[in-house]
């Protein structure tokens, strides 16, 4: 019975057009959304309808990229609001990419949320629901925008969107985290992200992602340095120092917004969008031979040593895991930035790599909050012994992030790290290793406090039990999905390359 | 030939309806009448524009005296365009004045009330039909005074003060401009636009001229509100009762940027204004108004009035338009007449919807409403978006106007100012989402309730409008540059 209605579902797929099923991709999450607001009233369903939806649409991605492999042309227009600028969807490698991630990490987090949600009592957990669904929505028109206005467009309703989730506690704290967080990404967006557009658009009367780029032969190569500082700072999602602060003070949202939103979707958004401009507005050819990037990539490499320096000092945990996010951004702002085909593999790579390991690390954080209450590393020794599974997801975690084998961390950094070589940058090679050491010293005390510490006051913990079920579910697929990275990142790793121009 | 006449309908129609409104007993059969007419202007007002957007003018001589002795109405697609916003606004008031009047003005005065209404819709509207420079004035006259009255009618004594500050920096405004016009006369001997425009070609170097013009463009300026001439504004928004909040506010800022534009670009010249320092003066004024206005908004603690700041720094930003002088600039300047309209409106809709629940839009009476009001705090903050000029909504378009006129002249102070302008936007209408959304609600307020429906529906509808044609522009941006080319300002040359 179930097979025969999976058999329609999977068939309905296949009669859609491709235009249709690019659209109903970025869409269905906000039908998901107010299907969850009309379930508000009944919770079990309520959540049965947020998990339908990421079914779905990560199904509908797969069968996307399944189209995409076979070299359809995904592409649609839905609206012209300026003249000769549209807002468009098109699929290409890099979108796909991140989308694929995006969609499969947002199934395995509504699972998470949902025991978290509960285990937590949590408030407005409606509300909470409804806007993670449209954060998704926004995150998959940023990954299938088909040109610099309609990512724009998307970028904005995603920092929108997130706002109320992180002010989701209402307390002082996180209001203020919410006005550090939406001022920040704000101001950065709209001073410098639109001037940046709008300058482009005044110089190519243009804003198309094209092979190579469309700024090259149009703008003065002495401007564009600037131009591409312009974008780099703009970009306030990719979180380059030093406009990373709203990073940190989102921390006090729930931890699944944390996990999924500010470890994958909007960080993520905001580093897609720094390799879409660097690969499909400037054209790397026009970077390296103008010399754009010549400056900018210190601020890449101080931003990878800074925060993981800052990342030790922190004892909240989710504030050190969120300034290793700062640290692991700046990995992809480099890759873009040294516009080697090796270095912006390496970059796009590490977008899914960093994601699954990252959000790992954020689930097991959360756990430790839902199950002991505790949220200091200070405070966790010997908790591990109580809460194996949670302490051992993150160690593999830890362990992909250090860019260890056998966890799909070290693909990325190793492409990375071969970019550096490429374009003979060895003081960069020697901040990515530094920094792999430095994130050694950070990570691993976690669980090394956990299964071999003592508690401060002696206490062995015995009361405590592992966090709910649907979380170690969660975190377990995730760690698994590291673990799996190492021995198949073919489907990443094709993609990748073919953005990065398959050289 | 009915086409003919449709400019001089969309006068007299409300014209003939005021006086009967007066003598009609109190109570809904005024405000029906009123409904009624609105609705009439706006589709005369549609059908005039379908006629005039394709560049064609349309020429009506009053009483068949030909121009330049008799008074012509002289439609192109500015003229349409602007009238269309003051129709389209008041048909959309309307529904949404029912109860809200029924609530803040005594059921004795509504007839009246909907006749001065009347009157002064009269007033915004041949405004934007006449050709003749006397007759603009004897207009601006009839809305203005009709709008003390309005304001006057405020449910607070200090509505009074308010109406008076307001009649008297107005008249101030309205009497430098007949001196400008006065000696604009002695000078051509003409009243008529076109014949004015013609006739003042080869006498723009006249110290009279000069004189006139600075004192045209003063008055105006008071009626604009523009920096430094902006006192009378926040309070007249702040105390008139909210219908005509939101009819003001969307409505007679916009009329008298039309009348700066038709005076300075069409009677005067795009040459005239380059060559003495006006789009300087523009230039200047706007900047400052950007920055303190929005300033000043930041430290209201009434929603009414952070508004009213608000509105001061949006009309500034066209009047930045104005001083770019090139055909972006003033389209610039026209979309955002177009789309400030929508979300002023909805924005004061939303407010005197808050009024009707809770008495007052000072921030302490607001906490945590956006939770036991959501239509109306998603409409609030819908419309601030778009007034931050967030992608998807119409703010966003005005301000991608903006600083593309400001680029393409390599303003890059300009540039900036904008983009801080919208910075500060942010500021503000986040303090007011802060308020709604996150502090706790009080012990009184638990028991309101979401606005009536009747406010609801035309809050939404230019709630939705300011999504539509942040989508859609082909209306807005098609209509803003055609009339910027007839307007005859030159494209921006390096």
């Amino acid at each position: 019975m179930l097979l025969i209605l999976l058999q329609d579902y999977w068939g309905s797929l296949h009669t859609m057009s491709d235009q249709q099923l690019l659209l109903l991709a970025v869409f269905l999450p906000f039908a998901g959304a107010i299907g969850v607001m009309l379930c508000r009233r009944w919770p079990n369903l309520r959540e049965a309808v947020t998990l339908t939806t990421a079914a779905t649409v990560c199904v509908v991605v797969i069968s996307l990229y399944l189209r995409f492999l076979d070299g359809a042309l995904l592409a649609v227009d839905i609206a012209e609001p300026l003249p000769g600028l549209t807002i468009r969807f098109e699929v290409e490698s890099l979108g796909m990419l991140f989308a694929l991630v995006a969609s499969t990490l947002w199934l395995i987090t509504s699972v998470y949320a949902i025991g978290y949600m509960r285990g937590h009592h949590e408030l407005n957990q409606t509300r909470f629901y409804a806007l993670f669904a449209i954060a998704i929505g926004s995150t998959l028109g940023v990954a299938f925008a088909g040109n610099l206005l309609t990512l724009f467009l998307w970028y904005e309703i995603l920092t929108i969107a997130t706002y109320p989730l992180v002010a989701h506690a209402g307390t002082d704290e996180a209001r203020r985290g919410a006005r550090t967080y939406v001022g920040i990404l704000l101001t950065t967006s709209i001073v410098l992200l639109l001037l940046a557009i709008l300058i482009t658009y005044t110089i190519t009367g243009s804003l198309d992602f094209r092979e190579g780029g469309i700024l090259a032969g149009k703008l003065d190569p002495a401007w564009a340095g600037l131009l591409y500082a312009l974008f780099i700072f703009g970009i306030g999602k990719a979180a380059v120092m030093p406009f990373h602060r709203w990073l940190p003070a989102a921390m006090v949202a729930p931890t699944p917004v944390s996990a999924l939103l500010h470890a994958v979707a909007v960080v993520k958004a905001g580093v897609f969008t720094v390799l879409k401009v660097t690969i499909y507005i400037f054209g790397t050819d026009f970077i390296t031979s103008s010399g754009a990037n010549d400056w900018l990539i210190w601020f890449a490499g101080s931003t990878i040593l800074l925060a993981s320096l800052v990342a030790m000092t922190k004892d909240n945990l989710k504030l050190r895991l969120a300034y290793s996010t700062i640290s692991q951004l700046g990995y992809v702002v480099l890759g873009a930035l040294l516009a080697t085909n090796m270095s912006l593999v390496g970059g796009a790579l590490h977008i899914s790599m960093h994601a699954f390991a990252k959000i790992t690390l954020f689930f097991a954080a959360g756990a430790i909050l839902v199950a002991a209450n505790k949220s200091e590393v200070s405070d966790m020794g010997g908790l591990g012994r109580a809460m194996p599974i949670t302490f051992g997801t993150f160690l593999i975690g830890s362990l992909s992030i250090i860019g260890l084998p056998p966890f799909g961390g070290m693909w990325s950094k190793w492409y990375l790290g071969l970019g550096t070589v490429e374009s003979g940058q060895w003081l960069l090679l020697c901040v990515l290793l530094i920094s792999s050491l430095l994130n050694i010293a950070y990570l691993l005390p976690v669980p090394v406090r956990g299964f071999f510490g003592k508690a401060r006051d002696g206490t062995t913990y015995t009361h405590i039990r592992e966090a709910p079920v649907s979380c170690l579910i969660a975190m377990m697929i995730t760690s698994l999905a590291c673990l799996l990275l190492f021995f198949y990142p073919d489907p990443f790793y094709e993609l990748a390359l073919n953005a990065a121009g398959g050289k | 030939m009915i086409e003919q006449h449709l400019s001089l309908l969309l006068v007299v129609v409300p014209l003939l309806a005021a006086p009967v409104t007066a003598i009609l007993p109190s109570g809904r059969l005024p405000w029906l009448l009123t409904l009624i007419v609105t609705w009439l202007c706006l589709v005369i007002a549609c059908w005039q524009l379908s006629v005039v957007i394709d560049g064609s003018v349309i020429s009506y001589e009053l009483g068949g005296w030909s121009p330049p002795w008799g008074i012509e109405y002289r439609i192109d697609a500015m003229n349409a365009f602007v009238a269309l916003i003051v129709s389209a606004i008041a048909a959309i008031t309307l529904p949404y004045a029912l109860l809200s009047v029924e609530k803040e003005i005594p059921l004795h005065q509504t007839s009246l009330f909907y006749s001065i209404f009347l009157l002064c819709l009269v007033g915004l509207l041949g405004i934007t039909q006449t050709g003749d420079v006397f007759n603009l004035f004897v207009f601006l006259e009839i809305s203005s005074l009709s709008s003390y009255v309005l304001i006057a009618m405020g449910e607070q004594r200090r509505a009074l003060t308010s109406a008076f500050q307001y009649l008297i920096m107005g008249t101030i405004g309205a009497t430098f401009l007949l001196i400008g016009i006065g000696l604009v006369y002695a000078e051509t001997g003409t009243l008529n636009m076109v014949d004015l425009n013609q006739r003042l070609h080869p006498i723009l170097d006249h110290r009279t001229v000069h004189t006139g013009f600075a004192f045209i463009v003063v008055g105006i300026a008071l009626k604009l509100a523009l920096f430094p001439l902006h006192l009378w504004l926040p309070n007249a928004y702040k105390y008139s009762p909210s219908v005509i909040s939101v009819f003001l506010a969307a409505t007679a800022t916009k009329v008298a940027v039309y009348i700066m534009l038709r005076m300075v670009f069409g009677v005067f010249s795009n040459d005239f204004v380059r060559i003495t320092p006006t789009d300087h003066m523009f230039l200047l004024l706007g900047v400052f108004g950007v920055i303190l206005a929005s300033v000043a908004a930041i430290y209201q603690t009434d929603v009414k009035r952070l508004l009213a700041y608000s509105s001061i720094a949006q009309v500034s930003y066209m009047v930045l338009g104005m001083g770019l002088a090139s055909v972006l600039g003033i389209t610039a300047t026209l979309v955002h007449v177009f789309n400030h309209a929508l979300m002023k409106g909805a924005l004061f809709m939303a407010c005197g919807a808050l009024v009707y629940r809770v008495g007052s839009s000072r921030f302490e009476k607001l906490n945590g409403l956006g939770r036991q009001m959501p239509w109306t705090f998603t409409a609030i903050f819908i419309a601030g978006l778009s007034l931050i000029g967030i992608p998807g909504t119409a703010g966003f378009i005005s301000k991608w106007y903006f600083v593309r006129a400001a680029l393409e002249q390599q303003s890059w102070f300009i540039a900036l100012v904008i983009l801080l302008g919208s910075l500060l936007a942010v500021v503000y209408m986040w303090k007011i989402v802060e308020v709604m959304f996150l502090r706790p609600v009080s012990d009184t307020a638990l028991s309101v309730k979401e606005a009536p429906i009747l406010l609801l529906i035309p809050m939404w509808v230019l709630v939705i409008a300011n999504i539509y044609f942040g989508i859609n522009t082909e209306l807005t941006v098609n209509v803003a540059d055609s009339a910027a080319r007839l307007l005859g300002v030159a494209a921006y040359h390096e």
